[in-house]
């Protein structure tokens, strides 16, 4: 059975016009449709990964995943269980199991808590040890992330670099032992000769500690080393899902190969042909209900603007793309 | 065998209070203005032992002769006033009276106007739209009218002129607080302390608080020289506590002796007094503003 299940999971963000627009003109509001029917299923120890384009609806999928925002549509199931009603000793339990490692780890840690004291947060807060058993294991857990506890428990986060500051992050998530961590670009905001580091350490604690994991990248040379799993997302709407290296070597959604084309390649002869994307992107406001990639789409026609293609994602081996037009494409 | 855990909260808290003195220390105007207050604090303390004389104990010279409107001597450091009370011991005593008042009304309000700054500040909506038309309705109201109001339906008590001070001065700290909180809950480690499972209660006091406690500090220091302020007023216009003696109670029995052209040492002394804790409480907090970021700090 999958550990987590997103059904048609969908977030708006309501964007009130001014006093005088709603209130004289009678304008109403408009809905920015961050996240729209996104259907994903994550296996047990899994890494699932989602591409896309900056706005896209990554951090917005993230913090609903991770209780953090509650969803205006849509189910999201842990282990079988709807969790968007949990209260209390349930809530705390899934807080404990889902844990998200933050994109920056400039604003994500405390500047006044000490780098223990930031480690320590999660299983203090719900109490899930004593004292003097939370201190082990979060010396441990210090230990394991690469920065021995000796040298930086007592540390503020101000007294450290980037690369040690997102060490910090993931040992704050991983010492309440998650079943299912959320990572949320954790290596964007670093400086690029240490994110193969930080990536490393990710990788070994998952294949320890067998959690699953959403990760999330607009890096698919990262996405293809880490993922098993791929989604792609564009607009808020999920466009291709399928094996990770399936779809970065042979993408089937029209977007999903322009995204690749914009990829540098290192050799050559490997280069592919690039489909301009026409247009520009901006923000799903009011989108019309079909695909939101069709304005830019070099195949589209006037069915792409009218219904749009759910995915079904239960099936870990399928390679799907949420495109009407794929025969078209492939032919031609 | 103590628990290491145990020790690490006692390292961190030794830690902190080092912290505290390096801040206070590190410049020399907060450094003057410390000591200023502990000397009061110290004096306030033990001011029964210090003072010579009862307030109001009319005194006599080494000749025998009765000591009235006499200027600063050895006897009497400070001068006597024209009922022949000794001001020196005077002056000991409304130290404890004044710092009584302002640390009392300075912390109440303080306590008051944090937990409203931040309760609203967190929680926002309705609750915060409640608390702010609260303060609003504060802000319109006008000291004296209010504490000559209040002393005229209780009497001349030090209950209220405490009660009376902390209602005037909380709403300024209650809105700086919030202010401060709205700023701080955006932040995302706010986001990660809730995604590791804190409750609002945590993040309120555990990570918001110590984020807004420079600022916290910063205007403690200035309820407790408000209140000292505004007590001494209220006590010159005769509105402050019948029973006991305090700075601003000194100066208004000189208003009321009508000496106020001759006797200059029974102006000088409580003025003097008023005029250096409140700067000092000024300088310490200073002290305070400039770590309000700790990211300007540097080690
Ligand atoms: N609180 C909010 N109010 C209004 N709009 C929001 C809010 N949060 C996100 N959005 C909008 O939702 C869309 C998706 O945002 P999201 O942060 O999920 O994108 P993202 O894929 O994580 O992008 P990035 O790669 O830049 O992190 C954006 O258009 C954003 O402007
Ligand atoms: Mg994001």
């Amino acid at each position: 059975m999958a550990i987590l299940e997103l059904e048609r999971l969908s977030r708006h963000f309501e964007v009130r016009p001014g006093f005088v627009d709603r209130v004289v003109r009678r304008k109403p509001s408009s809905y920015i449709k961050a996240v729209e029917a996104l259907n994903l299923t994550v296996g047990h120890n899994e890494i699932l990964g989602i591409a896309g384009e900056s706005g896209c609806g990554k951090s917005t999928t993230c913090t609903m995943v991770a209780g953090l925002l509650a969803p205006t549509g849509g189910d999201i199931r842990y282990k079988g269980d709807s969790v968007l009603d949990l209260k209390g000793a349930g809530l705390m339990e899934y807080r404990r199991r889902v844990q998200m490692i933050f994109q920056d780890p400039y604003e994500s840690l405390n500047p006044r808590f000490r780098i223990s004291e930031i480690v320590a947060e999660g299983p203090t807060a719900l109490s899930l040890w004593d004292g003097d058993e939370i201190d082990e294991r979060v010396n441990a857990m210090l230990n394991a992330v690469g920065l021995p506890h000796h040298k930086y428990a007592d540390r503020y986060p101000h007294e450290l670099s980037g690369g040690e500051r997102q060490r910090v992050g993931i040992a704050s998530a991983l010492v309440m032992e998650p079943e299912m961590v959320i990572a949320d670009e954790p290596l964007s905001m670093l400086d690029v000769s240490i994110r193969a580091g930080i990536l490393d350490l990710f990788k070994d604690m998952q294949s320890q500690r067998h959690f699953s994991a959403i990760y999330v990248s607009h890096d698919l040379s990262i996405l293809g080393n880490v993922a098993d799993r791929l989604m792609v997302m564009y607009l808020g709407q999920a466009m291709e899902i399928g094996p990770a290296l399936e779809v970065i070597r042979n993408p089937k959604h029209p977007y999903t190969r322009a995204l690749i084309g914009a990829v540098p390649v290192p050799d050559p002869r490997t280069r592919r042909a690039i489909p301009n994307i026409r247009g520009d992107i901006s923000k799903p406001i009011d989108p019309p209900p079909g695909c939101r990639f069709a304005p830019r789409c070099p195949h589209a026609d006037a069915s792409c603007g009218e219904r749009f293609m759910e995915l079904d994602t239960a099936d870990p081996h399928l390679h799907q793309a949420a495109c009407h037009k794929l025969d078209v494409i492939n032919d031609g | 065998m103590v628990s290491s855990h145990l020790k690490r909260r006692l390292k961190y808290l030794r830690l902190a209070l080092v912290e505290h003195y390096r801040i206070i220390n590190a410049n020399p105007l907060s450094r003057f203005g410390f000591w200023v207050i502990v000397v009061f604090t110290l004096v306030a303390l033990f001011a029964p032992l210090i003072a010579p004389y009862d307030p109001w104990e009319m005194v006599y010279d080494s000749e025998g002769n009765f000591a009235a409107l006499q200027p600063p001597s050895w006897e009497f450091p400070m001068g006597t006033t024209h009922l022949g009370y000794d001001l020196f011991s005077q002056l000991v005593l409304a130290t404890r009276t004044t710092l009584l008042i302002g640390a009392t009304s300075g912390l109440i309000s303080i306590i008051i106007g944090a937990n409203i700054g931040l309760i609203a500040g967190y929680y926002g909506g309705k609750l915060d739209e409640v608390l702010m038309r609260l303060t609003d309705i504060l802000y319109g109201m006008p000291f004296l009218p209010f504490i000559i109001v209040l002393i005229a339906l209780f009497g001349r008590k030090l209950e209220f002129v405490i009660l009376a001070i902390v209602l005037i001065i909380w709403r300024t700290s209650a809105r700086v607080i919030r202010a401060q909180t709205i700023s701080i809950k955006q932040r995302q480690f706010i986001a990660m302390a809730k995604a590791r499972g804190a409750s609002d209660f945590r993040i309120i006091y555990k990570h918001i608080l110590p984020n807004v406690l420079p600022l916290l500090l910063l205007y403690a220091a200035f309820n407790i020289a408000w209140s000292i302020i505004t007590e001494a007023s209220a006590s010159f216009l005769g509105f402050g506590d019948g029973e006991t003696i305090s700075w601003g109670g000194m100066l208004y029995e000189l208003w009321l002796s009508g000496k106020t052209r001759v006797a200059w040492w029974w102006f000088a002394s409580p003025s003097v007094c008023i005029i250096l804790l409140v700067t000092s409480l000024v300088f310490v907090s200073r002290a305070y503003e400039e770590v309000a970021n700790p990211r300007l700090r540097k080690r």
